[in-house]
């Protein structure tokens, strides 16, 4: 029997087996062996960094290639149906009716020049035995399952009249209207708000249950998953490298890099340390003979280097792709969580007095007040539009529409950059939240970081090689970095360049402005390791911007929780987390998920 | 959106006043007495007199200019200097031949080239469009002369004997009248500027056919008609409506030298056979209508871009 | 200490992955434009478009050498046609048509390229100074702009020629005044996605002065932009400048010039073409060759953008 023919008698609504794509005109595949199932009301995760194929895959069940790749190999069966042997129109008939697709970001998914009401109406046009009004009946009760108002001034309106929450409210109405028997999200909520993250995987669990759909939901944010996924599979470089239910995905992880992922995302609970992995995974037409993580593997022996692991079982529908899977338990040392010990004198190197700030005619800050002590690490954590990165700006001289006191010391600081003195601007150094946007494409790392030493501490070009050696010592990059150009580097490389130009300057205030942001969580945690350890050594003090709680944990040795323009809480580290006083800090940390809440909560379920 | 056009209208009101501006400023270049000047070294003294009052060259620089633009607000364009009638009768009838020519040419080159460049963005780096980008590279680098000649030599003398060369249409008589004589030059035009509005066309629709929302739609399970009708031609035509305006305006300065070329009677040989003659009068009227022109449709375009974008058109609701 | 003691990867180690560029290619990459030019190179459009250019630009400059005839003498009955001795015939006053064409390239060559400078220089000042600044210098550089867009560029030069007479500093400086704003919109709009990035602000930051930012940051991550521009309006200004003298107010006679040849041999089209054929010819495929190199290049600051994304 060929693999179709066994996945078509295998009645279960997604049976992928052996899948294989691969990049058009060459034979370097994109993803290969893929094999994974979902039975109906069950959610499988597919978890993975950036490039490692989910989305590839995700794509695949709705018999959908990006251009650039084309199926090379292997089966998707869909509710019994092989999608390879359907003609484009029959496959055209089965999307939105048996399979449908909730995308990662509605506000680019949903056409600006279409209403809703025509946008969801579409959704229903494979469906040939509804009639105009029973469609009308469906498309409203669709939209209030997902919880929004289903009037005809509501189906009226055009996608940039809706909030980002409901604009993705509503993508996931129009694929649940064909009540479909499979879903495929692909990572629906990377755009929002805690809060409304929060109420949107509620949406999606309760529909998947309701309506008894199996859904592949493809993420890279291992904490959503904790909290939704029946089974999850984790995707390395273009092949699943161990599956399983997600108990013993989360708690007995046998794969070196599953476990290594783990470790990477930050504990809200603050119990464990982050650690971070370095290097990258290998592209499609450079990937290695041997296992494709084994050059970034603690547990790498020879043969990880030479043959290529085969999938074995471990358990109870618990695969592993590792020759040394009984080596991973415990092989990561526990490490010490919660900010490091650095001694701090209690003096102040910065202080905010009553800033206000606007854009134009907006007012965006409003009475701000705070300080940061020398050696301390100040965490200030607030949702998109709360105003912090005004805040970093504004302190930094980078926005200039501001009025208050900003103190350097004793010196109160000019608002603009350009007017404070040159020993000003050395001291308070910024890094930007985009690595890929923050250094000059047309020069090198070398000149990038020689530029920077000049224009603070003039010297002779023989020095400043060795001195610019010396800059990128300090972030852990070496020599070969120096004469490569930004885009030769990956986003991690990159963010290090960026902290060295920072610290080229010897700061005394180092500006974090979301730096891991734009990061993959391995690569994040690897930058916080960095901070963590310029801290100790270097007793430099940091204001930390994000919007990720879990983070600040690892750290900050105080938060500042912004909403709407104010702070709202300001207080140290550990009191915030077990004691919130503002209700928004509340909130945020109830909102927050986190792998351990989410097994500790369906434990308790159980 | 009510505040936005008005912003806009305003705008428009503001450059023409500068575009008269400039146009008047050309007058005051002229060296020594502008009567001297426009009337030539042999002219009677009383008549240079009488043309320095009639242009109130006795008085300020900007009661000159006053008077006029005056007398251009309230449809007095001045009076020619080489014939002494009045300008707007001299121009008339032209400016309907003109306008006659550059519409007929859009009307046909606009939908012919929205067609051709959404069709190129379809079957991206295939032979169609490899063929469409080719000819349109070499038509769009042409001077409109020398595609008009090469018309001429084509049609009218060489290969064919099919068309006229020149227009023979006498004075008071109409475009209209005279079809054969208005088809070379409104080619002409017409191979000018299909280049420029499909390559737009093309580019706007190979960016909207990669967007998620086509994605989405295909996901939808959508057929291809569909998705292109509904999801991606209205996205992708905003950037066309905006050339083909800018390239509409650009005819009316491209018909002065097709004009030229066929001896066809409209505003572009005037303009010319003005500045041949040095005609001031009529030279500044003629530039400032063809600038109004540009002001009024480049204001219609930005209007029809507002009311085929629904972000634009809601806001401020 | 943390755990990166233990992390095979977070030692100082060699940079991973990439496989090591060449010394060649990295001084490449640091000019945007060679790179550009390089990848424009490797395509069919760009070396056909090369290579017209150079033919028609070797004709104009060396073509004087080899005329047969002084391009002003008279040297048979005016419109007789191709014969032994003159390979093209006689134009409308008996002129060697041929020694006309070899001398007449050269005008709308240098006052083509003087005009482009012109505009090109013009409209990088703005067009830089408008994306930078932003705010109220932005908008009144580009309502100046607007004001004269308005005129179509040949109405522009022809207002201008109606009052000064025709003179060739003023055609130079007219096309070129004509061609400023156009040019500046689109380095503006080039130069506005650059300045969003955060590498200038990070200049400010460290107090970098204006002019460097604008030249030293700014200008090397335009310069595609900025080479497409120079092309297209090359293009337009070989087209414009002969447009002109076709006109009559360009090179005046008994001057040898390819639009004017155009102006006074096309009464006698249907006796002599070749007086029309030849510079309408040299024209077209001067312009071809000028927009054919540019598409190359076009292209290939694209496909070299996406690369380094």
């Amino acid at each position: 029997m060929s693999t179709a023919e066994q996945a078509t008698t295998n009645k279960v609504p997604v049976d992928i087996r052996g899948l294989r794509i691969a990049l058009s005109g060459s034979d370097n595949d994109i993803v290969d062996e893929i094999t994974v199932e979902i039975a109906a009301g069950e959610v499988l995760a597919l978890v993975g960094e950036s490039g490692s194929g989910k989305t590839t895959v995700g794509m695949a069940l709705l018999g959908y290639c990006r251009p650039g790749g084309r199926v090379t190999g292997g089966a998707v069966v869909v509710d019994g149906t092989p999608l390879s042997e359907l003609r484009d129109a029959d496959l055209r008939g089965i999307r939105g009716t048996v399979v449908s697709y909730i995308p990662q970001d509605p506000g680019t998914a949903l056409n600006p020049a279409l209403r809703i009401r025509t946008q969801l109406f579409e959704t229903l046009e494979n469906h040939k035995g509804l009639d105009a009004k029973a469609r009308d009946a469906r498309i409203r009760e669709a939209l209030e399952e997902v919880a929004l108002p289903n009037d005809d001034e509501f189906l009226k309106r055009y996608p940039h009249q809706l909030s980002g929450g409901q604009q993705q409210r509503v993508a996931i109405a129009m694929a649940f209207a064909g009540r479909p028997k499979v879903i495929v999200c692909d990572e629906p909520t990377t755009g929002l708000d805690v809060t409304t993250q929060a109420r949107v995987l509620e949406t999606i669990r309760d529909l998947c249950r309701t309506h008894q759909v199996a859904a592949l939901y493809v993420s890279h944010d291992l904490a959503v998953v904790a909290d939704l996924a029946d089974h999850v599979a984790v995707m390395y470089a273009g092949r699943v490298v161990e599956a399983g239910t997600r108990d013993q995905l989360f708690t007995s992880a046998r794969h070196p890099y599953t476990a290594r992922l783990l470790r990477a995302v930050p504990d809200i609970q603050g119990k464990r340390a982050v650690i971070g992995i370095r290097g990258r995974a290998p592209l499609p037409g450079h990937r290695p003979e041997g296992c494709f993580f084994a050059d970034r593997c603690h547990l790498a022996v020879e043969q990880c280097h030479t043959t290529f692991p085969g999938a074995e079982e471990v358990g109870p529908q618990h695969q592993v792709r590792c020759f040394r899977w009984r080596e991973t338990a415990g092989s990561l040392p526990a490490g010490e969580a919660g900010a490091p010990d650095v001694a701090m004198s209690g003096e102040q190197v910065l202080t905010v007095s009553s800033l206000n700030a606007r854009y134009g005619t907006r007012a965006i800050l409003f009475d701000i007040n705070v300080g940061i002590g020398r050696g301390e690490c100040l965490a200030l954590v607030g949702e998109s539009g709360s105003g912090k990165t005004t805040l970093a700006r504004s302190i930094s001289g980078l926005h200039r529409d501001w009025t208050g006191e900003v103190k350097l010391d004793d010196a109160v600081l000019e608002t603009s950059a350009r007017r404070r003195s040159s020993d000003a601007r050395r001291r308070i150094q910024y890094v930007f939240q985009n690595p890929y946007a923050s250094l000059n494409p047309r020069r090198t790392i070398g000149q990038t970081l020689a530029r920077q030493l000049q224009m603070f501490f003039p010297g002779s070009r023989k020095e400043m090689s060795a001195r610019v050696s010396a800059c990128l010592e300090r972030v852990a990059l070496s020599d070969a970095a120096i004469n490569r150009f930004p885009d030769q580097l990956s986003g991690g490389e990159r963010q290090r360049v960026a902290i060295a130009r920072a610290l080229a300057a010897e700061p005394e205030l180092l500006v974090c402005d979301e730096i891991t942001s734009a990061l993959d969580v391995s690569v994040q945690a690897a930058i916080v390791d960095l901070l963590r350890e310029l801290r100790t050594e270097m007793g430099l003090s940091i204001l930390f911007i994000t919007h990720n709680l879990a983070l600040i944990r690892t750290i900050a040795d105080r938060v500042a929780v912004m909403t709407e323009g104010r702070i709202v809480e300001l207080g140290p580290t550990q009191r915030l987390f077990e004691a919130p006083e503002a209700p928004y800090t509340r909130q945020l940390l109830e909102n927050t998920p986190s792998i351990e809440a989410a097994l500790a909560r369906v434990d308790a379920d159980a | 959106m009510t505040k936005f056009i008005a912003r806009r209208v305003i705008l428009g009101v503001l450059t023409l006043f500068l575009v008269s501006v400039i146009v008047f400023a050309a007058t005051q270049a002229l060296p020594g007495n502008a009567a001297t000047a426009i009337l030539g070294k042999t002219a009677t003294p009383e008549r240079v007199a009488a043309l320095s009052r009639q242009l109130h060259l006795n008085e300020s620089v900007v009661s000159q200019f006053g008077h006029w633009l005056g007398g251009i607000v309230t449809g007095n364009l001045g009076s020619s200097a080489a014939t002494q009638q009045p300008v707007s009768q001299l121009l008339s009838g032209r400016i309907a031949n003109s306008a006659f020519l550059v519409l007929i040419s859009a009307i046909i080159a606009i939908p012919l080239s929205i067609g051709l460049g959404c069709w190129m963005a379809i079957k991206r780096d295939k032979i169609p469009d490899y063929v469409g980008s080719m000819v349109s590279l070499v038509l769009a680098a042409l001077p409109e002369f020398v595609i008009g000649i090469v018309l001429v030599l084509v049609f009218a003398i060489s290969v064919f004997h099919l068309l006229p060369a020149v227009s023979l249409i006498a004075p008071g008589q109409h475009a209209w009248q005279h079809l054969n004589d208005v088809i070379l030059p409104a080619l002409t035009l017409i191979l000018a500027v299909t280049p420029y509005i499909s390559r737009i066309m093309r580019g706007s629709m190979v960016e909207v056919l990669e967007s998620d929302y086509v994605t989405m739609a295909r996901l939808k399970g959508l057929p291809e008609r569909t998705v292109m009708l509904r999801h991606a031609l209205p996205n992708a035509i905003v950037p066309a409506i905006q050339v083909s305006a800018l390239q509409l305006a650009w005819m009316a300065g491209g018909v002065v030298i097709v004009e030229y070329v066929f001896t066809f009677p409209g505003v572009g040989a005037a303009l010319v056979d003005a500045v041949g003659n040095r005609d001031v009068p009529t030279v500044q009227a003629l530039t400032l209508i063809i600038a109004a022109v540009y002001v009024v449709l480049n204001l219609g375009a930005d209007l029809i871009t507002i009311l085929v974008t629904p972000r634009l058109r809601t806001a401020g609701r | 200490m943390s755990a990166g003691a233990i992390d095979p990867g977070l030692a100082a180690g060699p940079v991973p992955d990439v496989p090591p560029p060449t010394a060649a290619s990295q001084r490449l990459r640091q000019r945007q434009w060679l790179a550009t030019l390089a990848a424009a190179m490797r395509l069919t459009r760009t070396r056909v478009g090369l290579g017209l250019m150079t033919i028609m630009v070797l004709i104009a400059l060396l073509g004087p050498l080899f005329a047969p005839h002084s391009p002003t003498a008279f040297i048979g009955i005016p419109n007789s046609g191709p014969s032994s001795h003159v390979l093209f015939g006689t134009d409308y006053l008996g002129r060697d048509v041929f020694s006309r064409f070899l001398h007449g390239g050269l005008s709308v060559l240098y006052l083509a390229v003087a005009s482009t400078a012109v505009g090109i220089i013009l409209g990088l000042v703005i067009g830089l100074s408008a994306a930078y600044a932003g705010g109220v210098v932005d908008e009144v550089l580009m309502r100046i702009s607007d004001v004269f867009l308005a005129f179509p560029q040949i109405v522009f030069a022809l207002l201008l020629v109606s009052a000064f007479g025709p003179k060739l500093w003023l055609l130079v400086l007219t096309v070129g005044i004509s061609h400023a704003p156009r040019v500046a919109r689109v380095l503006r709009g080039a130069a506005q996605q650059v300045v969003e990035r955060d590498f200038i602000k990070a200049a400010e930051a460290v107090g970098e002065s204006r002019w460097r930012i604008l030249f030293s940051e700014l200008l090397p991550n335009v310069t595609s932009p900025l080479l497409v521009e120079t092309g297209l309006r090359l293009t337009y200004s070989i087209g414009l400048v002969a447009g002109l003298s076709f006109l009559g107010f360009g090179l005046q006679p008994p001057n040898a010039d390819w639009g004017l040849m155009i102006n006074e041999n096309r009464v006698s089209l249907t006796v002599q073409p070749w007086g029309v054929v030849l510079p309408v010819l040299a024209i077209a495929l001067l312009t071809i060759g000028t927009n054919l190199f540019t598409d190359g290049i076009a292209r290939a600051a694209i496909g070299l953008d996406r690369s380094e994304s």
